[in-house]
């Protein structure tokens, strides 16, 4: 074989088999990013997708059960009832009012049952007005492979 | 203190317009008097910066509460040493600590070459003033850190206001860590702006390739240097602060911070094929052109909140900014590619598959790719949305998947890729170079086959990461055993003398065994065990050999925060081995809490345990371990890497070998890769 077919192959072989790597790996850990409101327009095969949820706590509204944590997220005047059934602690930033991204799947009687909690600092001091808390590192339950 | 800042921030704005367009001036007329004022003025710009700088770290250390961003940061409790690192703990502060560390680098090229390299240098100074004249735009009129707090009163007077005290510095800033990791980091950012403006500035004055590639070299590896230390440190600091057991979880910014390290190690690798065969020069320029882009990227990623990350910034303004410099910067680079890219031609064509180039090539695609693969899935929540409408992510499979393959080919590669002769080689070279390690590398799978290992991705990294380092081993073997012959010293003094003769390729070969130790640490993630209990005192729980006994719980009060600790004893068998303490801290002004994880570390594995809460159904305390195997070798992996690269940036030793080629015997010994024999070779002192 001329020497450019070679490597034209063996560069073939390996981004040919990256791809469908990805293609797997993709498949396996899409989630579909909605907002609260866009949650009740959802139907069919949409509802039970995996999804990500972002809204800020509502204050008072954090509850610890037994094997559950609920709470309210809210967003764009809407309130989302979630549940955190994850094995793992809420984030140390994780409190009234703060900034939260949930991951899971729109459950039974419109509750989200979450399975990571991802939680920003909250606002906190009066400085200019539409500017977040700067800086501010958040945390998450996420555990990955790595 | 706060007038002056922001005028000496101010004042730099408006020096460094004159670098740009006085450069511009002194290229096309190439009046020596407009070079040097422009050289000049560049360094006044670096001086006015650091001037600026200063300023509002003396804030921080003046507790001044009547400037916005130090009250936001800082408070009279806050030890010093956060003080110093409050200075980047917020968006307008690490702008300027950004421009601080640019103007470390840029001063120190222009005064490095202000007095050679005549034809390159405007070009150059003209391309560093142009990056420099963007971030003080954000330092001045976007994000000034220099800021009163005021409120508007009645007839919109502003009302300024000092406060008795601040906000505190977020506690999850508040560890050692935390304040290395930034400066780290940004030192690479900012590092590769230095290739990437004698890139550009070469191509845009022709300048032979040769020479403008030689003398990156060492500015390229200073800044990749930064950015791995950089990483690690971040990974590091994932690890024993955040408390979820692991060190990468593939999120926006971690990744934003790996894409301008791939396409950097890409390119130090590359450049060897443009010196050594003139090829690979287009390949290259664009190499280092996407190296600086990305890193333009990363903090545009980490600061405008275009993705949703753990570490993100808040939401600004400052995203449409980097957006237009982006696209000014690949206007640019495009246009003096256009004009000038029969400059760029090759000299040398790939000979053969089997051939140092080949592997070079390969190196630069499997890394490419790895780089594309990251960056479509960090930002395909941005293009899903604007393809289909719907905001889509992928997590961390799809990012193993992808990378845990191209990871360990580079991996083979970077044990064969060094052994293999430029241009083509030959069977008898492969079997005597590769012979052994393959062997032994074998060897080291099979043991831990028939030991029960069954993770194929991990029994593959053994394998890999044994025979990479009986490929190093060989190499400083056989040169130190030739120079010995010669000297009678020991095997360890020849082994220093032969790395000190050739510091590049001895340095280099030291930073990939750094780099197999990481990939050993990495390995041992496939066995990870935790088991996480609610426990009362006196309670135990098991892990692995280990049985942890929760002694006592105590409350301790420190400076700005108060700790809860968890008195953990560890016992091994039923030896008593250890207390572990790990602990929450409740940080006084702002209410937050923080998580001190308590490691024990060795090389074999790590025990990992963490205070995870209050359990709300007994309220007692949670205690999460983990045993982690090989992780320390991640971390010594990043010394060893540094170490390398230390080395690698020394000047050779001058050589002193002389062969007198009659007394050469037939059957002679392959003479190793770091040492010239030439019969005519006549140098040094000895």
């Amino acid at each position: 074989m001329k020497k450019q077919a070679k490597f034209g192959v063996g560069i073939g072989i390996i981004v040919v088999a990256l791809g469908f790597l990805a293609w797997l790996g993709y498949g396996e850990s899409k989630t579909y990013y909605h907002t609260i409101a866009e949650l009740e327009t959802l139907s069919g095969s949409a509802r039970t997708q995996r999804m990500r949820v972002a809204g800020t706590v509502e204050e008072g509204s954090i509850r610890h059960l037994s094997g559950r944590i609920d709470f309210v997220l809210e967003g764009e005047g809407k309130a989302l009832p979630v549940t955190y059934i994850g094995a793992d602690p809420l984030p140390d930033t994780f409190a009234d009012k703060a900034q939260a991204l949930v991951e899971g799947r729109p459950g039974p009687d419109g509750r989200f049952v979450a399975e990571h909690v991802q939680a920003k600092c909250a606002s906190k001091y009066e400085a200019a007005p539409g500017k977040d808390n700067k800086g501010a590192a958040a945390s998450s339950t996420q555990r990955s492979s790595m | 203190m706060d007038v002056f800042g922001s005028f000496a921030l101010l004042l730099a704005f408006v020096c460094a317009v004159y670098p740009v367009v006085g450069g511009i001036a002194a290229i096309v007329t190439r009046h020596p008097l407009l070079v040097k004022s422009a050289r000049q003025a560049g360094m006044a710009t670096c001086g006015l910066i650091f001037l600026a700088t200063f300023s509002l770290e003396y804030l921080f250390f003046t507790d001044n509460f009547s400037i916005a961003y130090v009250v936001s940061h800082s408070n009279r409790d806050l030890s010093t040493f956060y003080k110093i690192a409050a200075l980047w703990s917020g968006m307008e502060g690490s702008l300027l600590f950004w421009s601080f560390l640019l103007a470390v680098y840029v001063l120190s090229v222009l005064i490095a070459y202000r007095n050679k390299n005549g034809e390159l240098m405007p070009y150059v100074g003209v391309v560093m003033a142009g990056v420099q004249l963007f971030f003080l735009t954000l330092n001045n009129f976007v994000e000034s850190p220099f800021k009163a707090l005021a409120t508007p009163g009645a007839g919109g007077v502003m009302n300024f206001i000092t406060r008795a005290d601040g906000n505190g510095l977020n506690p999850l800033l508040q560890y050692p860590e935390m304040v290395i990791h930034p400066p780290n980091l940004y030192s690479g950012y900012t590092g590769f702006t230095i290739p990437f403006a004698f890139a550009l500035g070469a191509l845009l004055a022709r300048y032979p390739g040769e020479k403008w590639i030689h003398l990156t070299r060492k500015w390229t590896m200073i800044a990749w240097m930064f950015q791995s230390m950089g990483i690690l440190l971040g990974a590091h600091w994932a690890y024993a602060v955040l408390g979820w057991g692991g060190y990468w979880g593939w999120d926006p910014v971690e990744n934003a911070s790996l894409l301008p390290w791939l396409t950097g190690t890409a390119f130090l690798h590359s450049v060897m094929m443009q010196e050594k065969r003139g090829m690979m020069k287009v390949w290259n320029v664009w190499l280092v052109f996407c190296t600086f882009l990305l890193c333009m990227l990363g903090t545009f990623l980490t600061r405008s909140g275009v993705v949703s990350s753990v570490h993100a910034f808040a939401q600004s303004n400052i995203g449409p900014w980097f957006v237009a410099f982006m696209g000014i910067t690949l206007a640019v680079c495009l246009g003096a590619y256009l004009k000038n890219r029969d400059y760029l031609a090759s000299e040398n064509q790939l000979d053969s598959v089997i051939s140092r180039e080949s592997s070079f090539l390969f190196n630069n695609l499997l890394f490419l790719v790895a780089c594309v693969a990251v960056l479509s899935g960090t930002l395909f929540p941005v293009f899903s949305e604007w393809f289909t409408g719907n905001r889509i992510s992928v997590g961390a499979p799809y990012f193993n998947r992808v990378n845990i393959p191209i990871g360990l080919l580079i991996l083979f590669l970077t044990g064969v890729g060094p052994l293999l002769a430029w241009r083509k080689t030959s069977r008898e070279s492969l079997k005597r170079n590769f012979g052994w390690p393959v062997l032994i590398g074998l060897l080291a799978g099979g043991v831990a086959f028939a030991l029960g290992f069954r993770a194929y991705y991990s029994l593959a990294s053994l394998i890999l990461c044994v025979f990479v380092a009986a490929t190093i081993l060989l190499e400083f073997y056989r040169g130190s055993r030739v120079i010995r012959a010669r000297s009678g010293a020991s095997f360890a003094a020849c082994a220093i003398d032969l790395t000190m003769r050739n510091t590049r390729r001895y340095g280099g070969y030291i930073i990939h065994m750094g780099m197999v130790f990481v990939f050993l640490g990495l390995a041992g993630t496939a066995f990870n065990r935790d088991v996480q209990k609610s426990m009362q005192v006196g309670d135990s729980m098991q892990i692995g050999p280990y049985t942890l006994v929760l002694q006592a719980t105590d409350s301790k009060p420190e400076k700005n925060y108060t700790a809860q600790r968890m008195m953990v004893e560890v016992l091994r068998g039923n030896q008593p081995m250890m207390m572990l303490f790990p602990e929450k801290r409740n940080f006084l002004t702002n209410k937050e809490n923080g998580t001190m994880v308590a490691i024990y570390s060795t090389l074999k594995e790590d025990l990992y345990v963490v205070f995870a809460g209050i359990d709300p159904d007994t309220q007692q305390p949670v205690i999460h371990a983990y045993l982690n195997p090989l992780v320390k070798w991640i971390w010594f992996g990043g010394v060893t890497v540094v170490f390398g690269t230390l080395i690698a940036l020394l000047p050779n030793r001058r050589s002193v070998l002389v062969l007198a080629p009659a007394q050469q015997p037939s059957t002679v010994e392959p003479v190793p890769h770091g040492v010239v024999a030439s019969p005519i070779l006549r140098e040094g002192h000895d």
